[in-house]
């Protein structure tokens, strides 16, 4: 495989009890996911979604605003249970926060009280590394992703861009055999969002975790992703799934827009979101208690 | 870059003459011309507090010293600062001034530290634990709201004149300032910080420690000003309500000698200890949240 890392000079050996190709499958399997709301009545946010990431594939779940594409991923993460239904990583049931996983959010989820380097760092130190191994390990994903002479700074002195950045070095600095992105990156503009996917290809390419990513552009699903999953408005299903045939690696995710390949796919995936999109939007307009499970 | 873009739109056309001139010579007039004003400013600011100041020490003293107002009731401000030079020379009937100043000062920073101890404590674990919080919320509400600085009385009465008592009083006193800020700045943790680093591997005491406090010391810093502030009204209080020594007595006793002078000296005295001890606070707040993005008002160079 060529999940061995490129490049990892510095980096210490694999940690005991992981193992070196990384890349984890995730099975989710007749999911169901209910919150109560304040009230006390229950909200079902996801209902028997099903969906499997290969090993080393890259995943992409589009569907419109209250879907429960949020929700899958914190089922995925360990950080919430669902009602009912397993999740499965790397052929074990999710149970509580496994080891092996990254995770990426809409905002970048960095300390302001710590410079770039601290947060980093932070990973390998709350693993149990020490102090100096930690901050070896951070200064060199700081240069992978660009970031080297800001090591100092606070994140308020970085460029959206740039914290990005040192967001995607802090959750891939552990090493994940899963990544999980929600919307990361949601919130750039629309110059700095291609070159961060670009550069996230990048780097994914030269450690292969499984990555689900959330999105609502279908066109940066397709651009980025191995399989991409169409869900349905609330409660959140799986209306269908999609294997992307483009080659990789693809390159810049600015030209394969214009490929006639990706432009078939784009109407054939879009064909089945519309729905659900046209859906969704006239449910805001009548009643927006489903949109807060996106969240 | 804009600036450039526009000079240029706006140059070509009309008006190349006047923009076209070298702009550093005009920019440097206009730099002067605003350090100027704002040294002026400043200036008018600091005389006007002068004035002030003046006005209200000369009108005081003419007032009494031309019996519109009576000195018996109302000191005199050359009374209080003969009063002053007894204290610093003679002592007072208690001791030297130095010693009455440093036990107000021990008993209200012994209350303040154990206040904001206990606050910070238990703020935080009433905001991680939502069950405790619900359970003692009511409690503390209802404690919160009794008059609490009568408390003196009974803590004189159990713990007797020493400095114990007036500790305690200063100590309830922090405590609940501390406490809703600690409580609220815990609440107030983004969740999102918090899913990070659990995701990261953080155990719940890593959580505490690397993002709830770091988060809810904006907050519980924010209350330290008030907090010692209430800590110097306790110890002064407790001083008043039964004491052998420290300033609080030495106000209880000027005023059963109808003695405003004294009163008013005292008071000086607190007001320029508490002044001292609110500059450490914010010395420590500088220190503590370096972190944080420089506020408008700072960039206003404020």
């Amino acid at each position: 495989m060529s999940a061995r890392a490129s490049g990892t000079a510095t980096a210490p050996p694999e940690p005991a009890g992981r193992r070196p190709e990384a890349g984890a499958r995730i099975e989710l399997s007749g999911v169901t996911k209910r919150f109560m709301t304040p009230a006390g009545t229950a909200f079902t946010a996801l209902q028997d979604v099903s969906f499997e990431v290969e090993p080393g594939q890259f995943c992409a779940v589009v569907g419109p605003t209250g879907c429960g594409k949020s929700t899958t991923l914190t089922m995925v993460s360990g950080l919430d249970r669902p009602s009912a239904g397993t999740v499965r990583t790397g052929g074990r049931p999710v149970d509580g926060i496994a080891p092996g996983t990254g995770f990426m959010f809409q905002s970048e989820a960095l300390l302001p009280w710590k410079t770039v380097l601290g947060n980093v760092a932070l990973g390998p130190l709350l693993r149990g590394a020490g102090r100096r191994d930690a901050e070896d390990r951070a200064r060199d994903w700081l240069r992978r992703v660009g970031l080297s002479g800001f090591e100092d700074h606070h994140p308020h002195q970085l460029s959206g861009g740039m914290r990005k950045r040192a967001s995607l070095a802090a959750a891939l600095i552990n090493e994940p055999s899963i990544l999980l992105m929600d919307e990361p990156f949601g919130a750039l503009d629309v110059q700095t969002k291609a070159i961060m996917s670009n550069e996230l290809l990048g780097l994914w390419e030269q450690t292969r975790p499984s990555v689900l990513f959330i999105t609502h552009d279908l066109e940066e699903a397709i651009a980025l992703a191995d399989r991409v999953v169409v869900m349905t408005v609330g409660p959140g299903t799986v209306k269908a799934v999609y294997d992307i045939d483009l080659p990789r690696p693809r390159g810049a995710v600015q030209e394969i827009r214009f490929e006639p390949r990706f432009l078939e796919i784009h109407q054939e995936i879009w064909e089945s979101l519309r729905d659900e999109v046209s859906r969704a939007y006239a449910r805001t307009g009548s009643a927006s208690t489903g949109t807060e499970s996106d969240r | 870059m804009s600036g450039a873009t526009s000079r240029t739109r706006q140059a070509a056309p009309i008006s190349a003459p006047i923009l076209g001139r070298p702009a550093a010579d005009d920019e440097a007039t206009i730099a002067a011309e605003a350090a100027r004003q704002v040294r002026r400013r400043r200036l008018l600011v600091g005389l006007s507090r002068a004035a002030v100041l003046a006005f209200v020490l000369v009108g005081w003293q003419l007032f009494t010293q031309w019996k519109i107002v009576d000195p018996f009731f109302f000191g005199q401000p050359t009374g209080i600062v003969s009063r002053m030079r007894d204290w610093v020379v003679d002592g007072t009937a208690y001791g030297t001034l130095w010693s009455q100043i440093w036990v107000t000062m021990k008993e209200a920073l012994l209350g303040f530290f154990f206040g904001v101890s206990a606050g910070i404590v238990l703020g935080v674990l009433l905001g991680q634990v939502r069950f405790i919080a619900d359970v003692l919320g009511p409690f503390i509400k209802i404690i919160n709201a009794v008059p609490r600085i009568v408390l003196g009385s009974i803590f004189v009465v159990w713990l007797g004149f020493g400095t114990t008592s007036k500790v305690l009083l200063a100590a309830v006193l922090v405590f609940f300032v501390v406490f809703f800020n600690a409580f609220q700045g815990v609440r107030e943790v983004d969740p999102v910080l918090v899913a990070n680093v659990r995701i990261l591997g953080a155990s719940r005491w890593q959580v505490v420690r690397h993002v709830v406090l770091p988060s809810a010391l904006t907050w519980i810093i924010a209350s330290l000003h008030v907090a010692f502030g209430f800590a110097i009204i306790g110890a002064i209080v407790g001083e008043f309500l039964g004491a052998q020594e420290g300033l609080g007595l030495v106000i209880a006793t000027a005023q059963n000698n109808f003695d405003p002078d004294g009163v008013f000296a005292a008071m000086l005295i607190i007001a320029v200890v508490a002044l001292t001890a609110e500059s450490l606070i914010s010395l420590l707040e500088h220190r503590l949240l370096a972190w944080r993005p420089p506020s408008h008002s700072e960039v206003g160079g404020a």
